[in-house]
């Protein structure tokens, strides 16, 4: 359980974190979604006590990460698979999480083999290694420990399609034996593959948060016609309201709802389904326009 | 907007996590870090060739000895101080290498997440540090024994022994000084290029420049022992130090030394590491 409470990090004149508040629960895997330079990066930085607070605070498990005894025994970090030395193996750089945690040798072939690594380029240095293999050699860091909390920022990024179908999945089985899982990352069809929760930030501020299901739900229902103005007018008159999306409409409404203002205006529907991902992709730019970079203007 | 707090506790069956929750977690030992901050000076090319290179030059500089001295010059001082000056170039190095790779390859991102307490992971590299340069002395003088040795039977002069275990004690602190002050070039700059070259400046640049000072300006030659670091830690390879000399390394080394130190420690701690 990862607790983030009014956290709040200045530099200088500039709010790179404003007032956030969150919570990642167990057994869930949490999204911690928003464009670049949103703060998430700088939020993560504060949970594990990289980046002082100007004020707020992160408790894990009811703790500050400062006092955990061992800190790799309990969360697992990953917040750059690039930050590792060029020039070290990827079994050593693994070799040495082991040591400084305490932890039997073995683990370290275990954990390779858990993530997906060859013995073969385990003996690479690193600086051969593709991002996507950095990013697996980041998560066995993190995971080594068998930690309760994940705390993994943009770990998606360079993995291939079936890297990311392979750490959905073993993310998914590490929620389900009840540990807590925050990931981070600015594409939204990355997270929503994942993740339970979502929380969503735009320059430094929450904009939105919630189960998945819940903010899925409130996107409305996407109808597509010919006669696109004679069902907007159909649906205006139902007392619903329709935004024109490309070639058809997005009502705010379940499903049968407007399938049944169709059938009363007699237009034929081309398609009528939940907006699903499409409206939360939409609610995601929405959320995050007015709080992107263009506006960003100082 | 509270649901991702409430939602989730009935998905978790409450008995599950308690029972991994309370297991025993000891707390990380400080010697541990020192053997795990050992390792990471071993364990890439760079780093190992560094090291290697501690005993290289050791035997090297022996072999230009035996080599090229004169016979009467054939005797233990000169073989350690053959040593001892490549040594004291590569020591210093070796320490603010120690600090400034955790920031120029950016490894502190993990190493300071897995033991957040960041004046634990100094302490055990400022440990490991001197402790490998009273060891790499060590090895100095034990390569130079087998010099002298050598030397000596194929002179066929008997060997000569003169360097008193106080010279030796004072080469090794005047070692230690300039690992430590590498050391705090290293916590100052965080970065190796930026470490290095100040190392230079300041072992280099610093005491030619304040030598000139002297030898032109009347007013700097009585000062200078008590303001030029370099000048003051000198004397502890080739002088019996009197009391005075004592003071004057104390002075030049609290200002040159021991505050940029606590400076740089202070900075290391609050800084933020990206």
């Amino acid at each position: 359980m990862i607790s983030v409470e009014s956290l709040t990090k200045q530099y200088g004149r500039f709010t790179a974190v404003d007032h956030v508040s969150f919570t990642a629960a167990p057994g869930r895997v949490t999204g911690f979604l928003g464009p670049n330079g949103a703060g998430k990066s700088t939020t993560m930085r504060v949970m594990v006590g990289l980046t002082r607070p100007t004020s707020g605070r992160v408790t894990i498990g009811g703790r500050d990460y400062r006092e955990l005894a061992n800190p790799g025994l309990e969360v697992g970090v990953l917040l750059d698979a690039s930050a590792q030395h060029a020039g070290r193996s990827g079994r050593e750089i693994l070799a040495i999480a082991q040591q400084t945690m305490g932890l039997p040798r073995t683990r370290v072939a275990e954990t390779l083999a858990r993530v997906g690594l060859t013995e073969d380029e385990a003996e690479r240095r690193v600086r051969n290694y593709s991002l996507g293999m950095r990013q697996r050699l980041g998560l066995a860091t993190a995971l080594i420990g068998d930690p309760d909390v994940l705390i993994l920022d943009e770990p998606a990024n360079g993995l291939d399609p079936a890297g990311i179908r392979w750490m959905r999945d073993l993310l998914r089985g590490f929620s389900d034996d009840g540990g807590t899982v925050l990931l981070s990352s600015h594409l939204l069809h990355e997270i929503e593959v994942i993740a339970d929760d979502l929380v969503v930030i735009g320059q430094g501020r929450i904009v939105a948060q919630g189960t998945k299901a819940e903010l899925l739900a409130g996107a409305g229902t996407i109808v597509r016609t010919h006669d696109t103005d004679v069902l907007a007018r159909a649906l205006t008159e139902a007392g619903l309201v329709a935004h024109p999306v490309d070639g058809g409409l997005r009502v705010d409404a379940e499903p049968e709802t407007v399938g049944e203002v169709a059938l009363r205006a007699a237009v034929p529907l081309r398609e009528l389904r939940g907006a699903d991902g499409a409206g939360l992709e939409e609610m995601f730019l929405e959320l995050t326009a007015d709080t992107a970079r263009e506006g960003a203007a100082a | 907007m509270t649901t991702a707090t409430a939602t989730p506790i009935p998905t978790t069956p409450p008995d599950e996590r308690p029972a991994r929750a309370t297991r025993a977690i000891a707390p990380i030992p400080l010697t541990r870090l020192m053997g795990v901050e050992l390792r990471k000076m071993f364990d890439t090319r760079a780093g190992f060739w560094l090291m290697a290179s501690v005993g290289i030059v050791s035997v090297l500089a022996t072999a230009a000895v035996i080599i090229w001295a004169p016979d009467s010059a054939i005797d233990q001082e000169t073989f350690s101080s053959a040593i001892g000056f490549p040594l004291s170039v590569i020591l210093p190095i070796i320490g603010l290498l120690s600090v400034t790779s955790e920031y120029s390859q950016r490894t502190g991102l993990t190493t300071y997440t897995l033991v957040p307490w960041r004046g634990r992971v100094i302490t055990a590299k400022m440990l490991v540090t001197l402790a490998i340069g009273v060891a790499s002395m060590f090895l100095a003088l034990a390569v130079g024994a087998v010099g002298n040795l050598v030397g000596s039977a194929i002179t066929g002069l008997d060997p000569v022994w003169n360097v008193t275990v106080t010279e030796f004690g004072q080469i090794v602190l005047a070692n230690v000084l300039g690992m430590l002050i590498g050391f705090t070039l290293g916590v100052l700059m965080r970065s190796s290029a930026a470490a290095i070259v100040g190392y230079f400046v300041y072992s280099l640049v610093l005491p030619a420049a304040l030598g000139t000072l002297a030898a032109f300006q009347e007013w700097f030659r009585d000062l200078q022992p008590w303001v030029d670091v370099n000048y003051a830690t000198t004397r502890l390879f080739d002088s019996s130090m009197t009391a005075e000399y004592w003071q004057q390394l104390g002075v030049t080394t609290l200002v040159w030394l021991w505050i940029p130190l606590a400076i740089g420690l202070r900075a290391v701690l609050r800084a933020e590491v990206k």
